[in-house]
Formats: C-alpha cells, sequence, structure tokens
C-alpha cells in the first residue's frame, strides 16, 4: 500500500499543479484574502511612530507581518472543506475506492498549491528584504536548519488538524462551527493578529502550551531572528510533539469514522 | 404597490425565523461562535491601546465606538446582506435562477430578502454593548443632533454596503464563479474595524473613496463622538445616494446578460 501510494505520489502531485495553474486567477483571489497581517502592520507601524512597543519599532513590525503573510500563505490548507464536502456529497467513497488512502490524496492537492503561493508571494518577500533585510535571520546555517524545520512541521500540524476537522463531519452535524471555534483561537493565539509577545503574561503563557503558536508565530519569529537558537530549538522540539500526538489522535478518529461512514448513491 | 413589497418582505423574514428554529441546537451554536468573534476583534484594540493611550488621535473608547459601528455593520452584512446573495451565485451557477425571474416581483427584491440569518442579532447587542461602555468611559452622553447624524448615515452606509454586494454579484452573471470575490469582500469589510485616519497616503484614500469603509464605521462613529463635519457628512450621504443608483444600473444590465444554464 505505501509503496504503491510513493510510486503514485509525483504523478498525483502533476495533476494538482496542473488543476492550479488552470484556477490560477481563482487561486490569487484566495491569496488575497489573507491580507489582515498587512492591515495589522498599518495600523502598528502608526502606534509606533514614535517609540518602540517592547522589542518592536516600526522595522520589527514590518519584518514581523510581512513574514507573517509569507509563512500563513505557505502553511494554509483547505483540506477540512475538501473532506467535509466530500464527506456531505459521498464523493468520498469514490475517493476511499482508489489504491491509494485518500489522507495521501488530500495531501498531494495541498502541497501542489506551493509552488503557485511562491510565486505570488515574491513581491511580499521583495518587500521584506527590501523594508527589513537585515532583520532576517536565516542567514545562520543552524537558524536556515531550524527554520525549514519549522515550516515543516508548521504545514504538517496545520494538514493533520484540517484531516481532524475535517473527518469530526462524519460525527456531527455541526462539526464546521467546531472548525470556527478552532479559526477564532488559531487568529488570537497564533500570533496572526499580534505578536504574541505584547499580550498580557498569562495569555503568553497560555499561547505558548496552546498548540496554535507552533503553527505560525514560531516559524515567523525564527525567520526574522527574534528567537534565540536555544529558544528556538526547545519550540521545535515542542512543535514536532505536536506533530507525532496530532497525527496518532487524527489516525485513530479517522479509522473510528470509516466504521460510521456510510455513502449514498454513487 | 410599496405595501405589497413590505407584506413579501415580511413574509420572506417569517420563512427564514422558521427555517432558523426548526435548527435551534445550530442557532444557539451559531449565537455562541459570534459572540466569540467579537471577542476575537476585541484583542488587538485592548493590546494596541494597552501600550498606547492614543493612536492618530484616537483614544481606546473612541476606538470602540468605530468598532461598534463595524460590528453593527457586520451583523447586517453577514446576516441580512451575504447570506441571500451567495444563494443568487448559486441559482446562476444552476440555472435555477430562471424560477424567480419568473415570478410576479422585482428579481433583485427576491434574492435579496431570500434568506436571513437571525442568530447575526447576537452581534448588534454587542455592538450596542460597546457604545455603552465607550460613552461611560467617556463620561459624556452623545448630543442628539450626534446620533440624528449618525443615523442618517448608518441608513446610507446601509445601502453602500448592500450596492458593493449586489456588484460582487452582478459579477456572477458574467464570471460565474464569485463564491471566493465573496470572501475577498469579506476581508477587506474587516479593515473597517480600524478608524480610518489610522491609515496614511495611498490606504486611508482607498477606504474613503474607491471602498467607502469610513463612510460606514469611521463618519458614523465620528458624529456619534462630536467631530464630524457637517460638510463631510452631507458629502458622504450624497456620494452613497450616487453610488446605489449607478449600483442598480449595473444590476439590471447584468441580469440582461443572464442566460439560463440548462433546462
Amino acid at each position: 500500500m505505501i509503496g504503491r501510494s510513493l510510486r503514485a505520489f509525483p504523478t498525483l502531485l502533476r495533476v494538482a499543479v496542473a488543476d492550479m495553474v488552470a484556477y490560477r486567477a481563482e487561486f490569487l483571489i484566495w491569496v488575497l484574502t489573507t491580507n489582515m497581517p498587512l492591515v495589522m502592520l498599518a495600523v502598528w507601524h502608526r502606534a509606533s511612530e514614535d517609540a518602540p512597543v517592547g522589542r518592536f519599532g516600526q522595522k520589527e513590525f514590518a519584518a514581523y507581518f510581512l513574514s507573517t503573510v509569507i509563512v500563513r500563505l505557505m502553511v494554509q490548507c483547505w483540506v477540512a472543506w475538501e473532506l467535509t464536502m466530500d464527506i456531505r456529497q459521498g464523493t468520498l467513497a469514490m475517493k476511499l475506492m482508489r489504491p491509494i488512502h485518500p489522507v495521501l490524496a488530500y495531501s498531494a492537492e495541498q502541497l501542489a498549491a506551493i509552488p503557485m503561493r511562491i510565486l505570488y508571494l515574491t513581491p511580499v518577500v521583495a518587500v521584506l528584504v527590501y523594508a527589513a533585510g537585515e532583520k532576517i535571520a536565516i542567514t545562520d546555517p543552524a537558524m536556515a536548519a531550524i527554520f525549514v524545520l519549522s515550516i515543516l512541521g508548521a504545514w504538517l500540524m496545520t494538514f493533520v488538524i484540517g484531516v481532524m476537522m475535517g473527518t469530526l463531519s462524519m460525527f456531527l452535524q455541526s462539526a464546521f462551527s467546531v472548525f470556527d471555534l478552532w479559526m477564532a483561537l488559531h487568529s488570537v493565539f497564533s500570533g496572526y493578529l499580534v505578536p504574541l509577545e505584547l499580550f498580557p503574561p498569562w495569555m503568553r503563557t497560555l499561547a505558548d502550551v496552546l498548540p496554535f503558536k507552533y503553527m505560525l508565530s514560531f516559524p515567523v519569529q525564527t525567520l526574522i531572528g527574534m528567537e534565540t537558537q536555544e529558544q528556538a530549538l526547545r519550540d521545535l522540539g515542542v512543535q514536532w510533539m505536536y506533530v507525532v500526538v496530532l497525527t496518532l489522535a487524527a489516525r485513530a478518529l479517522w479509522q473510528r469514522g470509516m466504521k460510521k461512514f456510510v455513502a449514498f448513491g454513487g | 404597490m410599496g405595501a405589497r413589497y413590505l407584506r413579501l418582505f415580511l413574509l420572506q423574514l417569517q420563512m427564514s425565523a422558521a427555517t432558523a428554529m426548526q435548527y435551534r441546537f445550530d442557532f444557539l451554536v451559531e449565537g455562541l461562535m459570534a459572540l466569540v468573534w467579537i471577542g476575537v476583534t476585541l484583542v488587538p484594540v485592548l493590546v494596541l491601546f494597552d501600550a498606547r493611550t492614543s493612536v492618530a488621535g484616537w483614544t481606546f473608547p473612541e476606538a470602540l465606538v468605530v468598532l461598534g459601528f463595524f460590528t453593527l455593520m457586520k451583523a447586517v452584512l453577514e446576516g441580512a446582506v451575504s447570506p441571500s446573495l451567495t444563494a443568487v451565485v448559486e441559482h446562476v451557477r444552476r440555472g435555477t435562477l430562471d424560477f424567480v425571474l419568473l415570478k410576479p416581483a422585482d428579481t433583485q427584491f427576491l434574492v435579496s430578502t431570500a434568506k436571513f440569518e437571525l442568530w447575526r442579532g447576537v452581534d448588534a447587542v454587542g455592538a450596542l454593548v460597546m457604545f455603552g461602555y465607550a460613552f461611560r468611559e467617556l463620561g459624556r452622553l452623545p448630543s442628539p443632533g450626534g446620533v440624528l447624524m449618525a443615523l442618517v448615515l448608518v441608513l446610507v452606509s446601509l445601502l453602500v454596503l448592500y450596492s458593493l454586494w449586489i456588484l460582487v454579484v452582478s459579477a456572477a452573471f458574467f464570471v460565474v464563479r464569485v463564491d471566493n470575490l465573496s470572501f475577498l469582500f469579506g476581508s477587506i469589510f474587516d479593515v473597517g474595524r480600524w478608524p480610518v485616519t489610522i491609515f496614511k497616503g495611498p490606504l486611508r484614500w482607498v477606504f474613503t473613496f474607491i471602498i467607502p469603509l469610513a463612510l460606514m464605521t469611521t463618519y458614523p462613529a465620528m458624529a456619534l463622538l462630536g467631530t464630524l463635519a457637517v460638510e463631510t457628512a452631507l458629502a458622504g450621504v450624497a456620494g452613497g445616494v450616487v453610488f446605489t443608483v449607478l449600483a442598480r444600473r449595473i444590476w439590471l444590465r447584468a441580469i440582461g446578460n443572464y442566460t439560463s444554464a440548462s433546462s
């Protein structure tokens, strides 16, 4: 099963990339919806005109929020919607018939979006380098390695959670509300709206424990050199622990869901 | 004529209420989620004004009034405007708009009142609480003239908001897939939670004239706070009315372009 899937994977990726290219205008619109960090950048830029807020001056805010756009778009995925739709409309049955695990097929679809996103992100990266180039910390090889691993970990966490949220709709009618709640918590505790260190202490402690930080803020802060190497290594440990735990949980949930799944029609 | 449309409107509203009552648990969950999202919109504002006493001349209670108007507008947008109009996109895609076109009433009216999400009322209540808290912090009440001006501006903004949506939906007749366009619209609308004068240069210009978010949240807030010049308010009203007329024209044109998908 695994060997066969791996052999099919490059083809799956090629098909998914072709699909992405065909709908490039639509895809661009999706990319443009991730504009909140840029608005927050404008707001904080104005607020730090006269004096920095904590460690954050205008330049740090620029580096932080531009990197947030970059990381968010790299790890974003919509597998939860795809899976929910496939379950509701019964099209999952078709995917289950194929000799390849549906989750693996979804992962190919999601991964295929990354090259296209990188293409759309080039202007953001250019502005980042121009506006706050010296803040980018990945010139140090150790930090560069940590950054790459952190992006990979963040992507895996986001994907696995997407699969879990999608699978929930096999059990719950209002699974979408659970996902909505998750997104609400994510936008606060991942550092998407506000750098986590500007929170009051109790919220920062909470953010350290919750998974959201490791899906966004941690790679961002590593990229712009706001984490020491020691801190970054500790965060990397926590992140990959989350990856393992979440993957096991998703697997268990999927297997239980499969026993319940019933599709109508064909 | 007017009475007939009023009756029709109430009937559509009643239908939405009946549907909502069928899914009582969902109604409750969605209501709670609205509260959670109000909390999320408050977080950046609270953090910002924890670090600064004023930003671009706005203090916390003043910014809270803007946020209140934002929440109110969002309640209308997501409760009354976007659910119906998302349904139009689906009609166009499937070709079922034929059935609506055949009905003996104005099509724009029928599609615009097709669906209401009543639990969005939670947002409206949230907005009122924000106003109450903000004016208690300020230690004064808005002047009657200010309240009147704010009400007029809110009405005009509602027209503009609705017209913007009609424009997005009109695009459906030409490009069909606009569900993501509506997401983009929603994400841009989010900018309205901030007083427009925080932004500088082209950004402020865009949000004042191109996508008039200033008219929807900042101007009503300034009216309520008593800092809005009468000329600005009048210009806003005039601009809003022109915009609405234009949107109706474009809708009529777009619907003339509709060809049924199949039947």
